[in-house]
């Protein structure tokens, strides 16, 4: 009786292990199994082809402290980064708070700003790339931007955008910005609504004026959404690379190099597989730093 | 007109006109790329008239079949199609078990998930190429929709999960005395219920996917089996003066994409909405 029991309970759960089962398959061989063989490579020289792998200990990340383009292309992705914090969500949030009201056309703004979100990095590289393109013929700028710059009488700020080492990286930042704004416009927007309306009033009647609401009111309410955006960004800025692949090819190794296509030129330019792995392990610590970082200042921001 | 009249007048109109240039911004580059897809070799460089004399939709064809467009059109639909297909079931049946059911290491195997989702493994993709070279998977179309449906399972597992947690059971206990068995109510009530979820779901993976563009380039190498992001690059390697079937390449590429977003922008700002709110 009771050892029938217990099979009927073997079975039940072996039917509800089931259900789980595909996905527990396909992410340990395409997620886990790839996740600790990153770090197990790391200590490796090889050139992805050889039977031979020689384990070199921690030869690679010592090579990574030394690598100066690494650290480098580190701080381009903070450049990025620190557009995209700036830049990108002081436009998002300025946008929110004037959407946040009874105001026409609002469902049409709050589509198109979404737009560029929805667009592929590829797509939105290359049409950037071809607005801001330097090339001349008969006298005449080919890219937009440099033939705008002209024709409104500017002609001293064309440049190469983004063969210029000094421009490409802020091109690709603001690029970046744009194709990103509209995420954090429908986060913070989201927000926004969530306030309550008597607050506001409350604020009004005690005479507060637009400016301080926004300090002591709105600010205040919003610190757990903005948050979100903010470690949201960091860590999709720091790991962008496709447009700077759309963009500017992998032609500027040290002015526009990211961490993330240093992975690949290691991978698939040099070959040297463990080295590109190292690079992953140490960012991934780092990206992880950071969150934990961020996690911290929000649980200390919902204590107070 | 009193003074707040007028005051208010013109607070709504500075606010209308700096909307209105962010969204001029957020359109012209797409104006600029389907113009330029209208136009010839010789006109792109010169003409820069908004709206060109003569409109060249040959491009079109020129990208479709010479540009090998039509093939990674194609293959992109395929793509998207399986790799959201796949998701769906595979994901709604393991967040149905993680919500639902009981199994010994339920908790285990979802936080794992979890865990996934809060760890970021930038530089993945190398270990997994190996692995897609030592499993013979690399280069073949099955091979890239496997490593799709993994980047998409954990969110879609999470979200699921989650809604499923919100669910009454009463419908499904009901079934249950009636006699189902656990899979008929995973298909016939469960999944039912769940539809708007799902429509998150497939919305997300499937611009995901469309847009995917990285391990495309790592795992296909047969421009047969390319995708879209994939063949664009391509295409734009060998072809880098051509810019008027570029764009229009480009055009091809964003039609399905805004067309998705325009029908159903309303489930992905309530998505992205609900997430920011809860997060």
């Amino acid at each position: 009786m009771i050892s029938n029991k217990r099979l009927t309970a073997t079975k039940s759960n072996a039917q509800s292990f089931a259900f789980a089962l595909p996905a527990i398959a396909i992410f340990s061989v395409f997620y886990i199994y790839p996740f600790f063989d990153i770090f197990r490579l790391s200590f490796h020289q090889w050139n992805g082809i050889s039977s031979q792998k020689i384990f070199v200990g921690f030869e690679n990340f010592s090579d990574l402290m030394q690598d100066g383009i690494w650290w480098k292309s580190m701080w381009n992705a903070g450049f990025i980064t620190l557009v995209a914090l700036t830049f990108q969500n002081c436009l998002a949030f300025a946008l929110a708070l004037a959407c946040d009201r009874e105001i026409r056309l609002k469902r049409f703004y709050r589509v198109l700003f979404f737009i560029p979100p929805v667009l592929s990095e590829i797509v939105v590289g290359l049409i950037w790339s071809w607005i801001l393109y330097s090339g001349m013929q008969n006298g005449q700028h080919i890219g937009l931007f440099n033939h705008f710059l002209d024709k409104i009488g500017l002609h001293h700020l064309v440049n190469n955008w983004l063969s210029d080492p000094k421009t490409a990286l802020p091109c690709i930042a603001i690029v970046h910005s744009w194709k990103g704004f509209g995420w954090g416009f429908i986060m913070l927007l989201a927000g926004l609504q969530t306030i309550d309306r008597q607050l506001y009033e409350a604020a009004k009647v005690d005479g507060a004026g637009w400016w301080s609401v926004l300090k002591n009111v709105t600010i205040p309410m919003m610190v757990p959404v903005i948050l979100v955006v903010v470690i949201l960004t960091v860590l999709g800025s720091m790991q962008a690379f496709v447009l700077i692949l759309s963009m500017v090819g992998q032609g500027l190794v040290y002015h526009t190099d990211v961490p993330v296509t240093r992975i690949l030129s290691a991978m698939t330019g040099t070959n040297r597989f463990g080295y590109a792995c190292s690079m992953g392990v140490v960012f991934g610590l780092i990206l992880v730093g950071v969150s934990l970082g961020f996690k911290m200042i929000s649980d200390r921001t919902k204590q107070a | 007109m009193n003074y707040y009249k007028v005051k208010s007048i013109l607070k709504s109109s500075f606010l209308h006109i700096f909307l209105m240039t962010v969204a001029m911004a957020c359109l012209f580059p797409l104006f600029w790329m389907l113009r330029s897809a209208l136009m010839t070799n010789e006109t792109v460089f010169v003409d820069k008239s908004f709206i060109p004399q003569t409109l060249h939709f040959e491009n079109f064809i020129h990208a479709w079949e010479q540009g090998n467009f039509g093939t990674y059109f194609l293959n992109s639909i395929i793509y998207t199609t399986s790799v959201v297909f796949c998701i769906v079931i595979i994901a709604s049946l393991a967040a149905y078990a993680f919500s639902r059911l009981k199994f010994p290491g339920k908790n285990l195997f979802f936080y794992m998930f979890v865990l996934a989702l809060m760890i970021p493994l930038p530089g993945s993709f190398v270990p997994l190429v190996v692995l897609m070279n030592k499993l013979g998977l690399a280069n073949t179309k099955l091979g890239y929709i496997l490593c799709m449906v993994n980047v998409g399972l954990s969110m879609s597992i999470l979200l699921l999960k989650t809604f499923f947690d919100k669910m009454s059971p009463d419908l499904e206990d009901a079934a249950r005395i009636d006699g189902c068995g656990k899979m008929r109510i995973w298909w016939h009530i469960a999944l039912p219920l769940a539809r708007p979820a799902i429509a998150v779901i497939v919305i997300f993976n499937s611009l995901n996917v469309w847009n995917e563009y990285i391990l495309a380039q790592l795992l296909l190498n047969d421009k047969d089996l390319m995708p879209l992001q994939r063949g664009i690059m391509v295409f734009q390697g060998a072809h880098s003066v051509d810019y008027p079937v570029l764009m229009a390449g480009l055009t091809i590429s964003v039609i399905p994409i805004i067309i998705v977003y325009l029908a159903m922008q309303k489930h992905i700002i309530k998505g992205l909405s609900s997430g920011a709110v809860v997060g």
